[in-house]
């Protein structure tokens, strides 16, 4: 599970000797993220966000469990027991608004976490199952997120759930009788109000198992670097601790000073005013979208307004739902045999071309059905899929790569000049060092 | 901690910070003010966490009550509730009066007076929380009919507690007199629970 030349553990005191020996919980954790796990030395601030995405994730456990203690579940009475925490218990204020905050910067260090393996292309052997463990935890924090929306039971939480649930009607044949068994009723109510807030508290307890897979998975081939190239000697890794527990201290310091700008001065800034409006069954808002990290898919949703063969609305739920399972096949999408997107400069136009249109669906899937904003999305969304099944696959199989560090302390020893020497030639001697 | 090591001693030249002889280094410094510092973050990220169990402002908006007293008649009592808890309103009777007054204090568990458990000027006002000092239940007593013991104030069913007509334990396990919360009059037939005079 690790490099040869990778320190063992050495209890500190006999206390933990004696713990060792019994539960070896000590060396797990100094083998996972401390001084026992080798880490590439030259990774950059991108490797600070898996880090932030756990943190996000416990900070959501906490403060939710802590809302759990003070909401109530159940139709009439979940709106006041939200303004109930607002208004009366003691700091609910500042614990709500966390948490819903918290769901936002959570999905913000995540979309970079998948961004930057999709750069670097962490997602390639021998990490394969760590990405598609991944892509896991993503849509478990997708259903996560959406259930928490709808427990406020603001008009925004009724139509939301209303109109998510109503993609699962968009099936043939059995899609309506799904729809009311996923919403044990005809319409969003307490039935639905109450397994919702049951999911919603068990499903970031399976988001941390899935993580810990995710992590086990990492720890086995160890974590990829700026570079792409593999580990190949003690002088290309420093151990966690103490070097990536201090740089990611100082990103986590970064991260929670943004957090708590944001959650101190402009707590409503990511939510909806019309969530602040009890759910009325009979009124829907005018105009109704998800919270902003839905909106790239929300708007592949809506980018299909033509039935061709099959009707639009499904075509639409499909390809929502193609638009993350499709990650599932990126690693054998793209065969390139260079991870790193630095040494292939033709996939880097394409993936600045692919961050610019994600943004461009977030910004339209935000914005009312209307025109131009439909055609807009439509084209984004066929370019979307164009990068996954048409642009990346000839990619790696046209693209000339720049050659590659022969290892990563030489691509850290030479900088970038040096580091584009072919592989098996003798870099120049170091001038600076 | 705050060493670099290198893993083969070639990389790099030695760190910068090396204190002249022994003393503190720049690296402990800011490597000690970064971890106190955060330290103190997290206690101060603690504090909400755990004050919001304390009692929230819709509990303690309902912290004073207001009881009409003016139709209990000497003799009487009623149960009313008090922060979620029983509270008995008694009416003395001048004779009740008389037998809580002649008890010797130093015959009693928990030595008081009944002018010391009632208003200055109302000794015919016997207020007091319907929980048993002992464990919690609700004793006899306030209500017509109920046993009030063998000292003719209250007795708890529990564990056979028995109080006496200034709501004092004589009897039985519990520990305590039946405790005596603020109040105050507000006017002669209003008494104001949960505030001090």
């Amino acid at each position: 599970m690790s490099f040869p030349w990778a320190k063992a553990y050495q209890p500190k005191s006999g206390l933990m000797r004696w713990i060792d020996e019994r539960l070896p919980l000590p060396r797990l954790v100094f083998n996972s993220i401390g001084g026992g796990y080798e880490v590439p030395r030259n990774l950059n601030y991108m490797w600070n966000f898996a880090v932030l995405a756990g943190f996000a994730l416990m900070l959501q456990i906490v403060t939710g469990i802590i809302l759990a203690m003070h909401y109530a579940p159940a139709g009439t009475l979940a709106f006041q027991s939200v303004e109930h925490i607002m208004r009366d218990v003691n700091q609910g204020w500042l614990l709500r608004y966390a948490h819903a905050n918290g769901a936002s910067f959570f999905f913000i260090v995540t979309y970079i976490h998948i961004f930057r393996g999709l750069y670097y292309g962490s997602y390639k052997a021998p990490r394969e199952l760590v990405w598609m463990l991944g892509v896991v935890i993503l849509l478990l924090m997708m259903a996560t997120a959406f259930m928490g929306y709808v427990l406020p039971w603001g008009q925004m939480s009724f139509w939301g759930a209303k109109v998510i649930t109503g993609l699962f009607g968009a099936i043939p044949l059995v899609g309506e009788p799904i729809q009311q068994w996923l919403l044990g009723g005809f319409a969003p109510d307490n039935a639905a109000l109450n397994r919702f807030f049951s999911l919603h508290y068990l499903l970031p307890f399976v988001i941390a198992g899935v993580v810990i897979l995710h992590i086990w998975a990492l720890h086995i081939p160890g974590s990829n670097n700026p570079t792409g190239v593999d580990i190949k000697s003690p002088r290309d890794t420093l151990p966690f601790h103490p070097y990536y527990t201090a740089k990611d201290g100082f990103g986590l310091g970064v991260f929670l000073i943004i957090y708590a700008a944001v959650t101190f001065y402009a707590p409503n800034y990511l939510g909806h005013a019309d969530n602040y409006i009890p759910a009325n069954p009979l009124s829907t808002p005018a105009h109704i979208v998800p919270e902003w990290y839905f909106w790239p898919f929300y708007a592949i949703l809506r980018a299909f307004t033509v039935d061709f063969i099959l009707p639009a609305k499904l075509w639409g739920v499909l390809a929502m739902f193609s638009a993350i399972l499709l990650l599932f096949f990126l690693p054998w999408i793209d065969r390139s045999p260079v991870r790193s997107g630095n040494y292939r400069p033709t996939f880097q136009k394409f993936f600045w071309i692919l961050v610019a249109d994600v943004l461009v669906l977030g910004w339209v899937g935000g914005l009312p059905a209307e025109e131009p904003y439909v055609m807009i999305s439509q084209l984004a969304t066929m370019y979307y899929f164009a990068h996954f099944l048409i642009i990346l696959p000839i990619l790696s199989a046209t693209e000339r790569t720049l050659p590659l560090p022969s290892s990563i302390a030489d691509s850290v020893l030479h900088g970038q000049q040096a580091e584009s020497q072919p592989a098996g030639t003798t870099p120049r001697p170091a001038t600076a060092e | 901690m705050a060493t670099v090591e290198h893993t083969d001693g070639t990389l790099g030249p030695a760190p910068e910070g090396h204190a002249p002889e022994g003393g503190v280094r720049r690296r402990d410094f800011i490597n000690i003010a970064a971890v106190s510092f955060a330290g103190v973050g997290a206690a101060a990220t603690l504090y909400p966490l755990v004050n919001q169990m304390n009692p929230s402002a819709d509990v303690l908006a309902l912290a004073s009550i207001e009881v009409d007293i003016s139709a209990i008649e000497a003799g009487q009592a009623i149960k009313t509730i008090f922060r979620k808890q029983p509270l008995f309103v008694r009416h003395l009777t001048p004779a009740e009066m008389q037998a809580a007054n002649a008890v010797p204090i130093g015959d009693l568990r928990d030595p008081q007076t009944l002018a010391e458990r009632t208003a200055e000027g109302k000794p015919q006002w016997l207020i007091t929380m319907g929980v048993c000092t002992h464990l919690g239940c609700v004793p006899l007593g306030a209500a017509e009919g109920e046993n009030r013991g063998q000292f003719g104030g209250y007795f708890c069913p529990c564990h056979g507690s028995h109080y006496d007509t200034a709501a004092r334990v004589r009897k039985g396990p519990a520990p305590k007199n039946l405790e005596v919360p603020e109040y105050k009059f507000t006017s002669d037939t209003v008494v104001t629970v949960g505030e001090a005079a």
